[in-house]
C-alpha cells in the first residue's frame, strides 16, 4: 500500500452561529427554521459541521449559492472572525497535531502570517487603499517578521511583477488602480511569505471577463510552479471547472456534497448540486 | 490479480431530482481485461457505453458492483470505492482517458498541454520541454501549431494532441471514449496507427467505437452494448501488420 498522505489544512465539523440560538433551533434538524435562519430567536447558522481536507499542491471548490456560508467558513479559516465551534489542524504549526482555533490569538496571528495568504472579493478588505502597493505588500511581510528594507522592495517588485503590475506604477496606491489590477496587487500581497495555503474568496467576480482570465490564469500558473494548496471560493462553476480538483458543494450552511469535480459536474447527486449544474448550461 | 481490470456486477442509475425519476444507465455489466488487451464497446447511443468508460475513470459514482483495478502503486484497488486522492493519483500516474472532446484549460498553448502532463509525471522542466518537442512531431501536429491554443485546432488535430496528452503518461490502461467520432479517413487512419503503436507497447485498452470498419483489425474482442447490458460478445483473432 502507499503511504498515508497527511493532508496541509484539516477542518472538522467546524460551526459559526450569528445568535445565540433558542430552545427551537438546539435541535438543528428539527427545529423551526427557515433555511439556516431559526425563525424564534433569529438566529442565523452560518456554517454548520463543515469538515473537510486540503491536500499539499491541490485546488479545492466551494461553491454554493449567495448566504450559503462560504465566505463565513473563509473569514473562519482565516481567524478574521471567532467560530462557535470546531477543529482545525494545519500542518505547519506544532506538525498538525494542535486545534488551532483553540490557540491563543498571537498564535493564530503567527500562522495567519506565517502560513497563510487570503484574497478577498472585495480588495478594501485585504488591502489599505492609502498605501502604495509595493508598501501593502511590505505591511504583510513584516508582519511576518521582516525587517530588512532592501530585501522587502526586491520581493515585493518581483511579486508585482509577477502579477503583471508595471513595475513604474509600484508606488502607486492601489486606490487609483482598475478592479483586476487590485486583485492582482492583494494576490501579490497574500503569496509574499510563501504561504503553503492560500485562500481565494470570489477573486474574479465583478471583474470583466478578460481581466477575469488573465487573473485566473495567474493563479493557475502560480499554483502549478509553487505547489501551494488554494482553498477557492465561488459561485461561478466555470472557474470551479478550470481550477479545482475537488469540489465541495455548500448549501444553508452545510455541506451537502463532495467529489472530484468532475463528478459534481458530470454527476451531481444531491437536488441543489443538480440544480446548480443544470442552470450552467 | 491475473488480470488488469475486473469489472463485477456494474450497476449505475441516475436518480434526477427535478423530474422525480431515476434512469438505468448499465445495469449488471461484468467483464475481465487482461494486461495488454485491446477491449472495443459498441453500442447505439444510450446503451451505456461511456458509463463504464466514466465508472471506471471515477467520474461516475457507484451505487453498485466492483471495478478491481492492479495498480503499480496501490495493489489492486477498487475504483469504485477509491478515494478522492487515490483517483486523482490513478489518473494523474495510471489510466488515461480520451474523449473525442478535448476538455482543456482555455488559453493554454499545446505545448504547454503537453509539457504540464510531463511535469505532473515528476519530470524536470528540461526533459519535459524536450519530450514535448519530440511528442507533438511524433504526432505529426504542425510546427506552427505548438504555440497556438487549441480551442482553434480542427477536429482531428485536436484529437491527436489530446492522445498525445493522454500517451506521455505511458498510461497502463486508456480509455478511449469514440476516439474517431467526426474525423476524416486521414485523420482516423493515423490515430490508428498511434493505437496500434501503443498495443505493440502493452497498453491495455477500453475503447467506444461507433466505426465499426475502423476497429475491426484492431481489438481484441468486441461486447457490443443493449439497454445497458452487453447483449453478445464477438474474440477476433487479429495480426497487427507491421
Amino acid at each position: 500500500m502507499a503511504e498515508l498522505e497527511v493532508p496541509v489544512l484539516s477542518v472538522k465539523q467546524l460551526n459559526k452561529q450569528f445568535g445565540n440560538g433558542c430552545s427551537t433551533c438546539e435541535d438543528r434538524e428539527s427545529g423551526d427554521m427557515v433555511k439556516n435562519y431559526c425563525r424564534e430567536c433569529g438566529t442565523v447558522y452560518a456554517c454548520r459541521d463543515v469538515t473537510f481536507d486540503v491536500y499539499q499542491g491541490e485546488v479545492l471548490g466551494i461553491v454554493g449559492e449567495s448566504g450559503s456560508g462560504k465566505s463565513t467558513l473563509m473569514k473562519s479559516l482565516y481567524f478574521d472572525q471567532e467560530v462557535t465551534n470546531g477543529e482545525m489542524y494545519v500542518a505547519g504549526f506544532e506538525n498538525g497535531t494542535k486545534n488551532v482555533l483553540n490557540e491563543s490569538a498571537q498564535k493564530k496571528r503567527y500562522i495567519r502570517n506565517h502560513l497563510m495568504g487570503k484574497v478577498y472579493q472585495n480588495p478594501i478588505l485585504g488591502l489599505k487603499m492609502n498605501f502604495s502597493s509595493i508598501g501593502n505588500i511590505a505591511e504583510k511581510l513584516i508582519s511576518a517578521g521582516n525587517r530588512h528594507v532592501g530585501s522587502m522592495e526586491t520581493r515585493g517588485a518581483s511579486l508585482l511583477e509577477e502579477v503583471n503590475i508595471p513595475i513604474h506604477r509600484m508606488k502607486e496606491e492601489p486606490k487609483n488602480f482598475s478592479g483586476g489590477m487590485q486583485q492582482r496587487v492583494q494576490i501579490a500581497k497574500a503569496l509574499s511569505n510563501n504561504p503553503p495555503i492560500l485562500l481565494l474568496d470570489e477573486v474574479t467576480t465583478g471583474l470583466d471577463l478578460s481581466v477575469q482570465a488573465s487573473v485566473l490564469d495567474l493563479i493557475k500558473g502560480l499554483q502549478r510552479e509553487l505547489n501551494i494548496s488554494i482553498v477557492l471560493v465561488s459561485h461561478d462553476l466555470g472557474v470551479i471547472r478550470m481550477l479545482a480538483d475537488r469540489t465541495l458543494v455548500m448549501l444553508e450552511g452545510r455541506v451537502v456534497e463532495q467529489g472530484l469535480t468532475d463528478q459534481i459536474l458530470e454527476d451531481p447527486q444531491h437536488p441543489y448540486t443538480q440544480q446548480l449544474v443544470h442552470s450552467l448550461l | 490479480m491475473d488480470n488488469l481490470l475486473e469489472i463485477k456486477d456494474l450497476s449505475k442509475s441516475f436518480i434526477l431530482h427535478n423530474l422525480g425519476k431515476n434512469i438505468q444507465a448499465v445495469k449488471d455489466i461484468t467483464i475481465q481485461i487482461k494486461k495488454g488487451e485491446f477491449i472495443g464497446i459498441t453500442g447505439k447511443s444510450g446503451s451505456g457505453k461511456s458509463t463504464i468508460l466514466k465508472s471506471i475513470y471515477g467520474t461516475y459514482r457507484l451505487q453498485e458492483g466492483s471495478i478491481w483495478y492492479d495498480s503499480t502503486h496501490y495493489g489492486p484497488i477498487n475504483l469504485a470505492k477509491a478515494t478522492e486522492r487515490e483517483m486523482i493519483y490513478l489518473r494523474k500516474h495510471e489510466i488515461g482517458y480520451v474523449s473525442q472532446f478535448l476538455n482543456v484549460m482555455p488559453r493554454t498553448t499545446a505545448r504547454q498541454l503537453v509539457t504540464e502532463a510531463i511535469l505532473e509525471m515528476g519530470q524536470t522542466k528540461e526533459i519535459a520541454h524536450m519530450e514535448t518537442e519530440k511528442i507533438l512531431d511524433h504526432f505529426e501536429l504542425g510546427r506552427e501549431l505548438w504555440d497556438s491554443y487549441p480551442a482553434t485546432f480542427s477536429g482531428g488535430e485536436k484529437l491527436r494532441l489530446n492522445i498525445a496528452r493522454a500517451m506521455v503518461k505511458r498510461p497502463r490502461l486508456l480509455l478511449l471514449d469514440e476516439p474517431t467520432a467526426s474525423l476524416d479517413h486521414e485523420s482516423k487512419w493515423k490515430v490508428k496507427t498511434l493505437l496500434e503503436q501503443l498495443m505493440k507497447e502493452g497498453t491495455t485498452m477500453l475503447g467506444i467505437f461507433h466505426d465499426l470498419e475502423f476497429m475491426n483489425g484492431l481489438v481484441n474482442k468486441e461486447y457490443s452494448m443493449k439497454n445497458g447490458q452487453f447483449s453478445r460478445t464477438i474474440q477476433k483473432n487479429i495480426t497487427i501488420s507491421l
